[in-house]
This record gives structure tokens, sequence and C-alpha cells, in this order.
């Protein structure tokens, strides 16, 4: 099946829009991709037809409105193939499940002295939270190098895995350079060793089937608003011995039994780990999200993306002095260069002089560009709604930005 | 010159450009012109990160007037940045503190002011400005 574009680009009203007089040309989806009007309508629906607060009324709009949330938390479970839906848990985004993990598996299982395993390629969101730990637990941190191509170097996870290690926490796909990991063959590899691992999934489910089941990684975290859906609104898969085990996240509403002053017994998965009033209609709109995609396949998505990416890649290399970060055999559709020395942020802001937006900078993954010792890079993603002629005039931009600086 | 009337100049100087490209091109050619900025001073007290680009920014006081040099890793933020030091360089605390900045504006390139930016640009200013009140407080 071929997809037909300028009917997905109707879908979102937002791309039908001049910015200093020039259409606009998006290329900044891996930061957040725009939302189709199904996942507009869908959150829409929610206040004007049955809000109300989930769980906790007996009233004919609070059942419509759990039932809602609870449909969405089964169709984020059928879309990452969990075994059951009680194994997923909303959450704010990414980072915050990345936190939640941290957070809540170290309180349980780490002490002074474990270690956890990253990699140098890593975003902040992945980086951050375990080095909170490394000061509030005394855990250490591990790293994975990566080779020039921007390739995790496998032979060094060997090493790098011990006795002490109890987590191993990696991307499924960079957002700095678009590296697709070998994240089944780092699964493979930790579970021999009887090791857990975190899958980091921002920027994979707009991209790849992910079957956390056929992968059998123990966590699997994603954000709603690069899979066109919602701000706000993120899951995190958990499989059930580890989330059962694990101390709650925070407290509050919606995640007790019982309570009282002399002590408090704590709800049953997943609702353990969602304390006050979730974000009912992000998973509505997530749902949507998730639906709109289905509709269009995500093989045929990233097909498409493959097509744009294969376009810019050769037009962009015919450039001279162009340098391209990220050049892994297994990438996703997002490029990241820089041309001679031309600071990003100086590409990115004549660039959107010219009504195209892409992203400029480190992409809070600094460890990583102090590997390539570049101040960071210009970022081009691509989305579903994204065209060759928009690409083209991606790259007459950076011609004539390239030509301005002689 | 007074502060209000180099900031006049730039203005005018800039008026001449009706299209965004010329205009741009004016600002990296002032920026790849900067100079002045010793390396000793590229210290990491002197330094104004940006989440976006880098900006040194360096004070003297020499016969109660404060010489500012300053740099930038980013060349449009390099362009601003002289016109910047060219504007507040070699005045004294008072006329520096009591200066009001409306070049920027008028010339249209506000936007790279706005803290959104994150390019060290509105941080230098606040900077300029605060090494006007030490050294006024260190004459006192």
């Amino acid at each position: 099946m071929s997809i037909d574009i300028q009917k997905i680009r109707k879908d979102f009203p937002i791309l039908d829009q001049t910015v200093y007089g020039k259409p606009l040309a998006y290329f900044d989806n891996a930061a957040t991709a725009h939302k189709p009007l199904q996942v507009i309508n869908a959150i829409d629906e929610v206040y004007t037809k049955y809000n109300s607060n989930i769980h906790r009324g007996v009233h004919h709009l609070s059942n419509v409105c759990t039932q809602a949330f609870e449909d969405a938390r089964i169709k984020v479970q059928h879309f990452l193939n969990a075994p059951n839906a009680h194994e997923v848990i909303f959450t704010r985004g990414t980072t915050e499940a990345i936190n939640l993990i941290a957070s809540s598996f170290g309180e349980t299982f780490l002490n002074k002295g474990d270690e956890i395993i990253v990699s140098q390629l890593e975003h902040h969101s992945n980086i951050v939270p375990w080095q909170l730990l490394e000061k509030r637990k005394g855990i250490v941190l591990k790293v994975i190098p990566i080779n020039d191509a921007g390739e995790l170097m496998l032979d060094a996870l060997e090493e790098l895995m011990s006795d002490k290690t109890k987590l191993i926490s990696v991307a499924h796909i960079s957002n700095a350079l678009g590296t697709i990991n070998p994240i089944k063959t780092i699964i493979d590899k930790a579970h021999a060793r009887n090791i857990p691992v975190m899958i980091d999934g921002a920027q994979a489910v707009q991209h790849v089937k992910v079957d956390v089941q056929a992968l059998d990684c123990d966590f699997y975290v994603f954000s709603g608003h690069k899979i066109y859906g919602p701000t706000g609104i993120g899951a995190l898969y958990g499989k059930e011995k580890w989330l059962n085990q694990m101390e709650p996240y925070q407290g509050g509403g919606e995640m007790i039994q019982t309570v009282s002053f002399e002590g408090t017994t704590f709800n049953e998965l997943p609702f353990k780990f969602e304390a006050g009033t979730p974000d009912y209609s992000g998973a509505v709109g997530l749902a949507a999200a998730i639906d709109y995609v289905n509709e269009i396949g995500l093989e045929n998505i990233a097909a498409y993306e493959h097509e744009l990416h294969d376009y810019a890649l050769e037009k962009l290399a015919a450039i001279p002095n162009m340098r391209f970060f990220g050049t892994a055999k297994e990438k996703a559709s997002v490029i990241s260069f820089m041309v001679g020395n031309i600071h990003p942020f100086d590409m990115g802001t004549l660039l959107d002089k010219m009504g195209i937006a892409v992203r400029t900078g480190h992409h809070c993954a600094q460890p990583l560009m102090q590997r390539y010792n570049i101040p960071g890079t210009v970022r081009a993603s691509f989305a579903v709604y994204n065209t060759k002629e928009e690409i083209d005039r991606l790259i007459e931009g950076v011609i004539k930005v390239s030509q301005l600086f002689g | 010159m007074t502060i209000n009337e180099i900031q006049e100049e730039i203005v005018e100087e800039f008026s001449v450009f009706d299209d965004w490209m010329d205009k741009y091109s004016y600002l990296i050619e002032i920026g790849n012109d900067l100079d002045g900025f010793q390396e000793e001073n590229r210290l990491d007290n002197n330094l104004i990160e940006g989440c976006q680009s880098k900006v040194w920014l360096h004070a003297e006081l020499t016969d109660g007037k404060i010489f500012y040099t300053a740099d930038s890793d980013a060349i449009i933020v390099k362009g601003i940045v002289a016109l910047l030091v060219k504007v507040m360089s070699g005045r004294t605390p008072d006329e520096i503190l009591e200066s009001e900045l409306t070049f920027v504006e008028k010339i249209g390139l506000k936007e790279h002011l706005s803290p959104t930016r994150s390019n060290g640009l509105v941080a230098m200013i606040k900077q300029i400005r605060l090494y006007a009140l030490a050294f006024k407080a260190k004459q006192a």
C-alpha cells in the first residue's frame, strides 16, 4: 500500500501556515510531532461530552470517562504487545517514566556499589535520573561507548557487565543521531546474566513496530507527543514481576487501598503507580494517535520516512564541507549534520528565516556532543507528513546559508 | 558620541537593508570582524553559557571607564555582541547604568534577546550592567 501524502497533510491543520511569509517546512519531528485532527477531536470530545474524574464516581459520566481511560490503556497494551493491561502505567512521558523506574526500582533493588549501564548516546533523560541515584544511593553509572559511526560498541558491554550490574538502560533509537540500537542483542546478553533491561523508546514507537514480548525487555517507555499524540502523556510498560515488587513512585489518591494514620496499603497494578487524577484526556488522545498510526500502518510510515531520509541524505551529501554525525547501518529518519564549522545556531537561525524548522544544539545529549567534540548539530527529522518538495527547500536553504558563510 | 547617538548610528546603518538576507550578511560580517578578545580571557568565569551558543565577556576599568571585550562561538550572536560592545564599551559605570538599549529592537533583531532563544545574549546584557554596578561600588 502506498500512502496518500496530500490526504495525510490535510489531517494536520498546523502545517497549513506561513512563517515569515514562507510556507512552513517542519523538520523538528524528533522533538515533537504535530497532531492530526483525529487526535485533536478525540481530546475535544472528552471535554465537550464526558469529562469526569475517573475511578471515583458512581455517576454516568465518570463511568464513561473511566472506560475511555482504561480502553486507552488496552490500546497501548496491544500497541506494544504487552501481555497484560495492568503492566501499562500512564506517565507524563518518557522522562517521567524513567524517573519512576530510577526512583522505584532504585529504592527497592539498588544498594551502594551497585552498577547501572547506559550508553554514550543517551538523552539526558536516561542519564540524569541515574546520576541522582549515584548521589542518593551511591550506585555507579557505567557507559557503553560508541564508534565514530554512532553505533554502540557491544564488545565493551561484555566487559562492563558484572555481578554488580543491576540494570541496563538504553535508547531504542538515538534522538541525536538516529542510530537504531541492537536492543534484542543487548537484552539477550543481559538476560544471560540475569540483568534486567529498560528500553527508552521515545524515538522508536513512531518508526518501528515494538513487541515487548518478542524483545523480552523488562521495561519499555515512550512519550505520546512524538507519535502524533498530545503532550503530557506517555506510558511505561514493565513486567509484572518487577512492578509488583517496586516501591510506589508518588503518593496520593488512586494509588492507595486503605489509608489510616497508622499505615497505608497500596492499590494493585497499575494504579499503585498512578497517584492523583491521571491525564485521562491525554490518554484518550494517545489512543487516537495509535489508531491513526495503525490505520496508515507503521510499516508504510517507516518505508515512506526512509524514502525521505535517503532522498535528503543524497542531496545533502553533495553540499561541499558537509559533515554527517551518525552514519550507523541501522538508522531511523533523522539526519544530524554540520556544514564545515558553521555553528548550528547560525544555520538554524537562517533556515528559520526561510520558514524551515530544524533542531539545533546538543539535543539534550551533551556527552554525545563531547564524544564528537562539536558544540551541537543541525538535526532534520522526518515524519509521515513531510514531502520531497519540503526537503528540496531544506537543501536550497542549507546551500544558501553555506554560501553566506563563504 | 553618547550611547544614544551610537545606537542611532547603528539603526541608520541597518535601515538600508530591506531584505533579511542582506541584514544577516552584514551581521555576519560584523561578527567576523570582531576582534580584541584576548585568549587569556577565555576563562570559565567569563563564560556565559546559553543552551544554543556561548558568549565570553571580559571587562576592565581604565580611567573611570569600562572597556568590554567579548566573543561568541556563533557568528550571528557574535555580530550582535560586537554591536553591544560598540555601544557600551568605553563608558563610565553611570552612563551604562542609565542607558536604555533600544537599537536591537529597532534593527529588527529583538527575537535574539528573547530568553527562549537561550543564546547567551540576555545574560550578557545583564552581565554588562552587573560589571557597571560592581565597578561603581568599587570607585565609591
